[in-house]
């Protein structure tokens, strides 16, 4: 053979070092690598040695704003002054028709009484299985109404009776896609000229000239920030709180619990095994 | 030879205007120009098709056969007829020939009858339309005369008609296009399997019998790789009691990078004969695509190849603004949209070339430990991905006329579902860092670990030959084509978007090898840090300039015509035949939509190289075309 072999030693040396950095790496964080806030950062970033384990689902890869995951419906905070919970969309379509896996179905409100639409969607539906996360919603709604979601963890024992996605489940405050996007949130907002829904906005800008007042909103802050969120739950209508807008899992034993149902379920595993 | 003298080596390197004038010339009233509006390229009688295309390749230079597909203007609703001359009734194939000299396409076409569609087989001229004309006659229905392996190559062979033709109905089949009717106002909500005509779980219908049903394709896969042929008056070998053995590799093998299948025959452990079956993942890629408007079809190209889904969106947005540059509304991509798209395709590159190396180890048995070293710094790749496009793989980022969002001036993570702000980093310094530090480390980690190993080498060394004269006969493209010594790559050959100006080389490598092939994609990875170190300076330069052209339509209207739109994807070249056909004041949906996979269409020689090897080298050899299954299928 050409190299007698010193090509393979060449090779090894890689792994070697691969080896070895792992344990540089681990002995670097002194036992803390895992469950550390601070250093998860680290890990995830370009400074990052070594292989390392994301530790699902404990710990998480974060996902950027962009992040798109099935979508969800925009509606006003809950403890909004004017109209706590109402929908942005306004059932024009657009995204039922650029939906690519047409997974969108809307039926339009209609006035009980004329017969002529109003811009509510009267149900709104979305087969999750059959969503592709394209994004293009989102998109190309004209008055942001509709958003990619963060949540991927959608998994469920059925799913006939599961996933597809009704208005109630799809609704999730304003308050929240702030949370989970603020520099699209505020982009957005500079360009409708305000914080609220376009439609709003063209009111209010109207009524503020005939008051003789300029308008002018503050998106270095968001209202929403502003109002005390207990206050707020106390005022929204908490049936539908709980249902439609579940606030981000804060659980201080999360971590704990999940391992005490694995050696369960572990155990109950060994005691059917005999 | 007399003809090549009279007409002079010149007409080997004329413009495409004068190459198409010489064949008028050499055939009247055989070849005439296709005057339909928005067509380019020439109309050859079917009865001469084979001598055309032979004078083309021969005395024009036409050597390098990139797509050959079938078009079907029939008319979709006889109740509904659509006012356009173009949809006559007729079938056509569509062939692009170009000189692996570089320049522009010679197209031509073939018009045959839609009910008795028979069109001479080109595989003589160019074997690499083998695969694809038998595309065509799986799913248009022409006959190839002179095909020698006709059979289905996708669907099964018991499938019933034709399913790209146009009068042909899918399961659940709803309405001609999108978007559809019951969606928005009245939005009646079901799931498909609800509209199953045979219920909840598979219930046959009364006269249906499992018995007759006719499935032949094992019997003639068999048949035609020689089977039933005694091997003892074969060798001639009075004394030798062995029988021809048949190995199926696959579908389900982990050598064969998804549901994929080799049928070999061997003798002893060398390879006699070796077909690949495939169309085990199709799902009618083309169809879906003809019902959707042309904006649907942008996610669904991001499922072609899917290691690269950012190379498949450029050569799907090119194709339509090919399209649409007809029209007079349309603004091209600006320059910071090129920018952006370049960036892109080349950091695909190189994720797809690290995933090819890796799979490329796993496949010669070194499980794992080469494919995860090689695949570490894609991960960093895919985080600017996610952070520019919303997604890891599933980009979809282009748009006709630049991307659909800026690049973002921060790479940041905000309170997700358990962790808190654990990621902010400056995109520029981010990708700075990436292109010019950890990339460059990491490929040539991957060149200390494994080009020299005497392992590597021995295994791949001489294995898998394939010549330059058949990997251009056989349309191969990409790095298998490179390999071969044949400098060939679209980027160069025939440039778009901002290639151009940047100062790159062409890699090539003479052995045609399997070593080679490895090899060359480490040379286009270090070429690509090469274009990305030039990307970053426009980059910075442009930031805050437009990155789209004119507004965002949500279903634009696109003018009548064709296109044929290809980019140097990392597996070779990707095209995507376009028609808009049907309506006047230009259409909604794509009348004709064609993917030239090169997934599928490097294949074709995969029995010519693999001949005379070990069982054991014939996955390596699949392994160095690197394909990927929701390519080759649709």
């Amino acid at each position: 053979m050409d190299g007698m072999g010193i090509g393979i030693l060449k090779g090894l040396g890689v792994t070697f070092k691969h080896f070895v950095n792992t344990f540089v790496d681990d002995a670097k964080y002194a036992g803390k690598k895992y469950f550390n806030q601070d250093i998860f950062e680290e890990r995830q970033g370009l400074s990052a040695a070594g292989a390392y384990t994301v530790q699902y689902p404990e710990e998480k890869i974060a996902v950027p704003e962009r992040f798109r995951f099935v979508p969800f419906l925009v509606v006003n905070d809950y403890d909004a002054e004017d109209k706590p919970g109402e929908d942005w969309c306004t059932s024009c379509g657009i995204c039922a028709k650029v939906c690519p896996p047409q997974c969108i179905w809307i039926v339009r409100g209609e006035d009980p009484n004329t017969g002529r639409p109003v811009p509510q969607p009267e149900a709104f539906y979305i087969d999750i299985d059959i969503c592709m996360n394209c994004g293009y919603c989102a998109e190309f709604c004209p008055f942001d109404a509709i958003k990619m979601d963060h949540d991927y963890e959608l998994a469920s024992y059925d799913r006939t009776g599961h996933h597809i996605y009704d208005k109630q489940k799809l609704s999730k405050e304003y308050r929240y896609w702030y949370s989970i996007s603020p520099t699209r949130a505020v982009d957005e907002a500079v360009e409708r000229g305000g914080w609220e829904h376009k439609d709003v906005i063209k009111d209010k800008k109207k009524a503020a000239k005939q008051a003789g007042k300029e308008w002018n909103p503050d998106f270095s802050v968001y209202p929403g920030d502003l109002r005390g969120t207990q206050a707020a739950e106390a005022e929204a209508p908490v049936a539908v709180v709980e249902e439609v807008a579940p606030e981000p899992e804060i659980d201080e034993n999360r971590i704990e619990r999940i391992r005490a149902s694995r050696q369960q379920a572990l155990a109950r595993r060994r005691q059917r095994d005999g | 030879m007399t003809m090549t003298d009279q007409v002079g080596p010149d007409l080997k390197t004329t413009d495409i205007e004068g190459a198409i004038d010489a064949l008028k010339d050499m055939f009247p009233g055989v070849v005439s120009d296709d005057t339909r509006e928005g067509y380019s390229g020439v109309m050859v009688d079917a009865d001469k098709l084979v001598e055309v295309a032979t004078a083309a390749r021969d005395q024009l230079g036409f050597d390098y056969l990139s797509s050959a597909t079938a078009v079907d203007y029939g008319q979709p609703d006889p109740d509904n007829p659509i006012d356009d001359p173009v949809i006559d009734g007729s079938m056509e194939m569509v062939y692009h020939a170009y000189r692996t000299s570089g320049g522009g396409a010679l197209a031509f076409k073939t018009k045959t009858d839609r009910d008795k569609a028979e069109i001479p087989s080109l595989i003589g001229v160019w074997p690499g339309a083998d695969f694809q004309e038998r595309e065509a006659y799986d799913l248009f229905g022409i006959h190839f005369a002179g095909h020698p392996n006709l059979k289905r190559i996708l669907l099964w062979d018991g499938f019933q008609g034709h399913p790209m033709r146009k009068d042909w109905k899918e399961a659940y089949y709803e309405q001609e296009t999108k978007p559809f009717d019951s969606r928005w106002p009245g939005g009646h909500v079901h799931r498909a399997e609800e509209k199953n005509a045979y219920g909840k779980n598979v219930r046959y219908p009364a006269d249906f019998d499992l018995s007759k049903l006719n499935d032949t394709s094992e019997d003639q896969l068999y048949a035609g790789m020689g089977l039933g042929v005694d091997i003892e008056t074969l060798s001639g070998e009075p004394h030798m009691k062995t029988d021809r053995l048949v190995v199926n590799l696959g579908p389900h093998h982990p050598s064969t990078h998804g549901v994929f299948r080799m049928i070999a025959t061997i003798e002893g452990e060398t390879v006699n004969t070796l077909e690949p079956v495939m169309g085990y993942l199709h799902r009618n890629h083309e169809k879906i695509g003809e019902r959707n408007t042309y904006l649907h079809n942008m996610p669904f190209t991001d499922r072609l190849d899917y290691i690269s889904s950012m190379g498949n969106n450029f050569g799907y947005a090119m194709a339509i603004e090919q399209l649409l540059a007809n029209g007079k509304r349309y603004n091209p991509p600006t320059y910071r949209a090129e920018v952006i798209r370049v960036l892109m395709a080349e950091l695909t590159r190189i994720v797809n070339h690290f995933w090819s190396i890796g799979f490329l180890l796993n496949d010669l048995g070194a499980f794992f430990t080469p494919a995860l070293y090689a695949i570490s710094e894609r991960e960093k790749i895919l985080d600017f991905f996610e952070a520019a496009a919303g997604s890891r793989m599933m980009c979809n980022y282009m748009r006709f006329g630049g991307v659909a969002y800026d690049v973002p001036e921060r790479i940041r993570s905000v309170a997700s579902l358990v962790n808190d702000q654990v990621r902010d980093f400056d995109t520029m310094e981010y990708l700075t860092e990436l292109i010019n530090e950890r990339l460059p480390r990491a490929i040539d980690e991957l060149d200390r670990y494994l080009t020299d190993s005497e392992i590597v080498r021995s295994r791949t060394i001489g294995v898998g030959y394939l010549p330059p004269e058949a990997a251009i006969a056989y349309s191969t493209a990409g790095p298998l084509l490179r390999a071969s010594g044949v400098p060939y790559d679209v980027r160069r050959a025939d440039p778009y978007s901002i290639y151009p100006e940047l100062d790159f080389d062409i890699c090539t490598r003479d052995n045609g090898d399997i070593y080679d092939r490895y090899v060359i994609r480490l040379d286009e990875m270090r070429e690509s840090i090469r274009i990305l170190k030039q990307v970053l300076p426009r980059l910075e330069k442009t930031k805050g300039e437009d990155f789209f052209a004119g507004s965002k339509q949500h279903t634009p209207r696109v003018p009548i015509g064709e296109a044929y739109g290809r980019v140097e994807n990392p597996k070779g070249e990707l095209g995507f035949y376009v028609i808009s056909a049907g309506d006047k004041k230009g259409t909604q949906n794509p009348w004709r939509y064609h993917v030239r996979a090169p997934s599928f269409i490097n294949l074709t020689p995969l029995g010519l190289m693999s001949t005379g090897t070990k069982v054991a080298d014939v996955v390596a050899i699949l392994g160095s075309i690197d394909i990927v299954l929701g390519e080759t299928d649709r």
